[in-house]
């Protein structure tokens, strides 16, 4: 259940990061890069909307655990917990 | 109070980084001496007629619906504006006019590579492959340019030096900040921006990509002030510590973002500016700077035959991209007709012609001459264009015309430079910590350049 409050927050930053990326039919263990043609500019905005909306820092080793929404689910759900239980 | 960043210029570059900056809840303040924004891209009303100062076409269209990485999508994405708001519409086509030969480019790449493949037969292969590894290329600017060089690389693909003139010749006008040649790496991104992805207008002319802009800025609480110059640029050797205003009061930030210029920048930095167009030890001797007249005529030039959206011409046997001895320079020159893009008519029809021209032969000139010359130049440019096409003379009803120095007192630009100094700095870095440059002396050039360098400049240097 609080993994995919994660995902629906991660397709929500996207959505605002890539509006014309089209995000209904995600595949959460496969790469989002390769499905929705982010690049790395996008992926820092990824980052810094985290920052913006939740206050939670990804330093820049842990890039690569946003790879996925799986991986993303697992890496953010621990930093997201106090938004995901209120 | 003391700002999180501090932005000198409110023209594409500055508004886009303060965009930026503001939408992650910096504190930003923006400075613009002149009353208007967009800087070396503004608008202007005379004679209750609106101009556009600069624009001639947005560079980099690519049609909706198109994803990735090109600039266009990435500007949108990262200042999180929606493409409907720019009302972009597409070019029909341009041409580039040589002595002899037309050469003829849409915003599909496949009609120009058979356009060339007509006009030169025995070139067709070899320009193939230049637009194959063109589009091979990354879409970046970094490191040094050293001495890369356009032509070497053209002349690796291509043996007819007049094609490699006519391929030149729109992308220098429209983004070579040197004269004869241009780095490799900035040649492929203006012929990416050029030929790849092409041209468009936003409906109502710039002042739609201004205010959408202005108004995103100013949503995300950014602070404006207008008229209001930076004097001086303090600092104690590693970083700034205040920027004194024209009335002298100061403001203080953590990170100060320059569009002004490098070395303008410098030499605010120096307390060295003045109101005389120079700065000591700065030549401007290889800055390009160019003559504009908007001739408002009648009838849409369509409606009397002249059908390209933009012409770029050369009348010599070889095109010089240069500085002229000169006041100017009519061998070669840009024609625009901003109401030959597809979408809605214009209220009324419009001509504009460029051509190269030489900041110290206007700088000079006492203010009865100056008024004259450049009537001279502007019948003289008109009678070339009017030997190409049907005469779009005697539909003349009003007609403006600006100078290298008109440029460089509404944008601060030493030498009236359009492009900016030849020497890029592509990391915006300069001797200060907290203070970096962006906008056309950081390498990115046009109105999409200017968007992008403010927003990786922003990215580079505010978000910590
Ligand atoms: C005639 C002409 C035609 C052009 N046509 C096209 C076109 O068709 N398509 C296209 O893509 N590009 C075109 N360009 C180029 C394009 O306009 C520029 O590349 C782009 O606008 C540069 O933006 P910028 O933010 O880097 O610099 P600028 O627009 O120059 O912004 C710098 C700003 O800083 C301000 N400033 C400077 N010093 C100070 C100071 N000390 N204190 C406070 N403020 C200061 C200036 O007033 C200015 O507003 C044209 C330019 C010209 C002049």
């Amino acid at each position: 259940m609080a993994d995919e409050k994660v995902k629906g927050i991660v397709l929500d930053i996207i959505a605002t990061v890539a509006p014309d990326a089209d995000i209904s039919d995600v595949d959460p263990a496969k790469r989002l890069r390769d499905q929705l043609d982010l690049d790395s500019m996008d992926f820092l905005d990824i980052v810094m909307e985290l920052r913006k909306r939740y206050k939670v820092e990804v330093p820049k080793e842990d890039y690569p655990r946003l790879e996925s929404l799986d991986s993303c689910a697992e890496y953010l759900g621990p930093k997201l917990e106090a938004h995901l239980t209120s | 109070m003391k700002y999180d960043a501090v932005i000198i210029g409110a023209g594409m570059s500055g508004l886009s980084a303060g965009i930026r900056l503001a939408y992650f809840d910096k504190r930003v303040l923006i400075l613009e001496r002149h009353y208007a924004y967009g800087g070396l891209n503004s608008y202007y009303t005379l004679g209750g007629r609106q101009y556009d100062v600069g624009l001639h076409a947005l560079t980099n269209y690519t049609p909706p619906g198109h994803r990735g990485g090109q600039p266009l999508n990435r500007i949108l994405r990262q200042l999180r504006l929606s493409r409907e708001e720019l009302k972009l519409h597409p070019q029909k086509y341009s041409e580039v006019r040589f002595p002899g030969r037309t050469l003829r480019f849409t915003n599909d790449v496949a009609d120009f590579i058979e356009s060339v493949a007509t006009a030169f037969p025995k070139e067709a292969g070899g320009f193939y492959k230049v637009v194959e590894d063109v589009l091979s290329r990354e879409y970046v600017l970094d490191g040094e340019d050293g001495e890369s060089s356009a032509r070497a690389y053209l002349r690796s693909f291509l043996n007819d030096e007049i094609l490699i003139d006519m391929i030149l010749c729109p992308v220098m006008y429209y983004g070579s900040p040197t004269p004869h040649d241009m780095p490799l790496g900035q040649f492929v991104v203006m012929f990416r921006s050029v030929y790849c992805e092409g041209f468009a207008r936003p409906e109502g002319g710039v002042r739609t990509i201004i205010k959408v802009l202005v108004k995103k800025y100013r949503s995300l609480g950014g602070k404006l002030r207008m008229r209001c110059g930076v004097e001086r640029i303090h600092h104690d050797g590693h970083r700034v510590t205040s920027i004194e205003l024209d009335d002298g009061e100061h403001v203080e930030a953590d990170l100060v973002l320059s569009s002004a210029g490098f070395d303008e920048t410098m030499a605010l930095c120096a307390g060295e500016a003045n109101s005389t167009g120079t700065v000591a030890g700065v030549s401007t001797e290889d800055r390009l700077s160019f003559l504009e007249s908007v001739s408002i005529v009648n009838v849409e030039p369509s409606a009397f035959g002249i059908m390209p959206t933009i012409v770029f011409y050369n009348t010599e046997d070889r095109f010089t991209y240069a500085r002229p001895d000169g006041a100017y320079d009519l061998s070669s020159g840009v024609l625009c007709m901003p109401g030959n893009f597809t979408g809605a008519a214009l209220p009324e029809g419009i001509v504009r012609v460029t051509n190269l021209a030489n900041y110290d032969r206007w700088r000079t000139m006492s203010p009865a001459e100056y008024a004259v010359r450049k009537n001279e130049w502007a019948d003289k440019a008109s009678e070339i264009v009017a030997g190409m096409f049907p005469d779009f003379r005697p539909h003349v009803i009003e007609r403006d015309v600006f100078s290298p120095t008109t440029i460089e007192r509404y944008t601060g630009h030493l030498g009236g430079a359009v492009y900016g100094s030849p020497r890029k700095i592509h990391s915006g870095r300069t001797p200060l910590a907290n203070l970096a440059i962006c906008g056309t002396d950081q390498g990115f050039l046009g109105i999409v350049g200017a968007m992008l360098s403010g927003i990786l400049i922003a990215n580079a240097y505010g978000m910590e």
